[in-house]
């Protein structure tokens, strides 16, 4: 198998994701068969080609370095589930 | 000779100073209000895009070229992904595989040894907001006002040896920074800081050993005692037959003691890909060759040429560099200057440094310029003020701006060199004290001091001292 399911479940919780033990065989299944076809694209020989990190055409877009506000604090902290004002404010983390 | 040999490597991370920060327009000032300085970039809400400050690359390549970096033409901007609510996107944009700068290296002294420390990469990433925690409600609370702010990541080979090292290559770094304009180097409020991988090794042995990961380290004297603290309790474990684990400590300074924070992080696994937000970074070589041109003097070149131009001691070049504003307070007040620029060097490491530290004032905004330095210089070598009366002006003169020449005239502090004046003190001093004069031509000459420091006293400190021992030579003879 390309990825075991030991591997699923310790990329699952890195990215905080909820999986039911009896799913890590059908994902790592799944996924082995992802990796499988990036080797086959392996087999391809690529030395000559620079490799894309972007599949935009890249030109470089730079900000010029001047300030601006945007929104208010009271309106970038609307959204959060809990704030005081000032603070977002979550569960304790230390 | 230890058996050991401590191996250093740094990370340094350096704030720049750009007016905003590196992915939005939001303001960087800092000490603003909580969450004042934030916006739908920074705080990481859905359906955004980053665009990159023009400041940034500029400032980082400028770095670069300053320690001889090779500045790649493109560079690509990664994802580093981890969960804290300092971080509100789930992960910190950064650089991995191709950052701007690689494989420069920087020059250090330590006890009038040269050695060249190797810089492994810079590159550029943003801040993370801070998060305070209060137990008695139980929550955290989260300022994004740093989120985004732009940093640079100066990263070290493993090159350093000793925490003297280590501290000579951080100064060096930031003097550099100071020099450039792009980095205000404050350690305290954390826009310069510097993470340590210690580790160590038998003497002898090519392999390096276990290393453990330093933090919290806001000063310079931190660095030092964290990286002493850590290398003792690395050969205590090896020589208890134990291992050095690898992991992050925190050190404390109250304590002087480093500490695991094991369970605190989750393993180094951060599964960096390049960010599909950002196009990659492209340089036109004519910006490189631009901003190369407008590199200033840096520290290592203005101190050699301060050493051959006004034949200073290397280590009152090491003092006098490593700020830009005292370098060009010395040279102005050295230019300023008819006498010998090690007498102005003297005063300005003696004298200028210490009241510049107490007082928190840069050096060009001292009200003592360095033309009024040189004035004062000028009054003691002709005579007019007596070396005593220029050092306790000094601190005067900084603070009120008076001219020195005005200053001694208004508090008639000018030396007495007049012999009739001179001859009644010497001779009242003599007649008061018998038994020491008949001490000295018994051949106690060590009481010339006694005699001098007598008439000094009588004349608070403004007799011309070369005239009164040639008096007293005369009269006791
Ligand atoms: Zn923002």
């Amino acid at each position: 198998m390309k990825i075991s399911p030991q591997e699923v479940a310790k990329v699952a919780r890195l990215a905080r994701l909820d999986l039911p033990q009896d799913k890590l065989e059908l994902f790592a299944g799944q996924l082995g068969d992802i990796l499988g076809h990036m080797d086959k694209l392996a087999e391809l020989d690529t030395d000559s080609v620079e490799p894309m990190y972007s599949p935009v055409e890249h030109t470089t877009v730079l900000r010029p370095d001047e300030p601006r506000k945007e929104h208010g604090r009271d309106e970038v902290l609307g959204n959060a589930p809990r704030q005081d004002g000032q603070f977002f404010i979550v569960p304790r983390i230390v | 000779m230890s058996r050991y040999e401590t191996v250093i490597g740094l990370e340094v991370h350096a704030h720049l100073k750009t007016r905003t920060k590196i992915f939005c327009a939001c303001s960087t000032t800092f000490g603003s209000e909580p969450n004042e300085n934030v916006c739908a970039v920074c705080s990481g809400m859905p359906g955004v895009l980053p665009v990159l400050n023009a400041m940034v690359p500029e400032y980082a390549a400028k770095m670069g070229l300053a320690t001889g970096c090779e500045v790649n033409l493109k560079s690509v901007f990664a994802r580093k992904n981890y969960f804290y609510p300092d971080l509100p996107k789930g992960y910190q944009i950064s650089q991995f595989e191709l950052p701007i700068c690689e494989h420069g290296s920087v020059a250090i002294e330590v006890d009038g040894q040269r050695k060249v420390i190797g810089l492994t990469r810079i590159h550029m990433e943003e801040d993370a907001g801070k998060n305070i925690h209060s137990a008695a409600e139980n929550a955290s609370f989260v300022d994004l006002n740093r989120a985004g702010v732009p940093l640079i990541e100066i990263v070290s080979e493993p090159d350093m040896r000793s925490a003297e090292e280590a501290v000579a290559y951080l100064k060096e770094l930031r003097s550099i920074l100071l020099y450039l304009g792009i980095c205000d180097g404050n350690m305290e409020e954390g826009s310069f800081r510097c993470d340590a991988n210690v580790s160590i090794r038998p003497v002898g042995q090519e392999a390096l050993g276990t290393r453990a990961e330093l933090k919290n380290l806001n000063s310079f004297k931190h660095v030092q005692k964290a990286i002493e603290y850590e290398v003792a309790r690395q050969i205590d474990l090896i020589e208890d037959g134990e291992d050095v684990v690898q992991e992050t400590r925190l050190y404390n300074a109250d304590k002087g003691t480093t500490h695991s924070m094991r369970g605190k992080e989750e393993a180094h696994d951060y599964r960096y890909f390049p960010d599909p937000d950002l196009v990659p970074l492209v340089l036109d070589p004519a910006w490189v060759e631009q901003w190369r041109a407008e590199l200033p003097e840096l520290p290592a070149a203005k101190r050699t040429r301060f050493m051959a131009d006004y034949g200073l001691a290397d280590y009152d070049a090491v003092l006098l560099t490593a700020e830009l504003a005292v370098a060009d307070y010395f040279e102005a007040a050295a230019k300023a200057y008819s006498g010998q620029a090690r007498k102005i060097a003297n005063w300005v490491v003696g004298d200028l440094l210490p009241s510049l530290g107490e007082t928190g004032i840069a050096a060009g905004d001292c009200l003592l310029t360095p033309a009024r330095l040189a004035g004062l210089l000028t009054l003691v070598d002709d005579g007019t003020i007596s070396v005593k009366i220029g050092k306790d002006s000094f601190r005067d003169l900084c603070a009120s701006g008076d001219d020195p020449a005005e200053y001694v005239r208004a508090r008639g502090l000018a030396q007495v060199s007049d012999t009739g004046e001179l001859e009644a003190m010497v001779d009242r001093v003599i007649s008061e004290n018998p038994a020491e004069v008949e001490a000295y031509r018994g051949g106690k000459t060590k009481l010339m001091s006694f005699f001098m420091g007598q008439v000094m006293r009588l004349s608070k400190g403004q007799a011309n001292p070369g005239v009164v021992t040639k008096l007293i030579q005369q009269k006791l003879s």
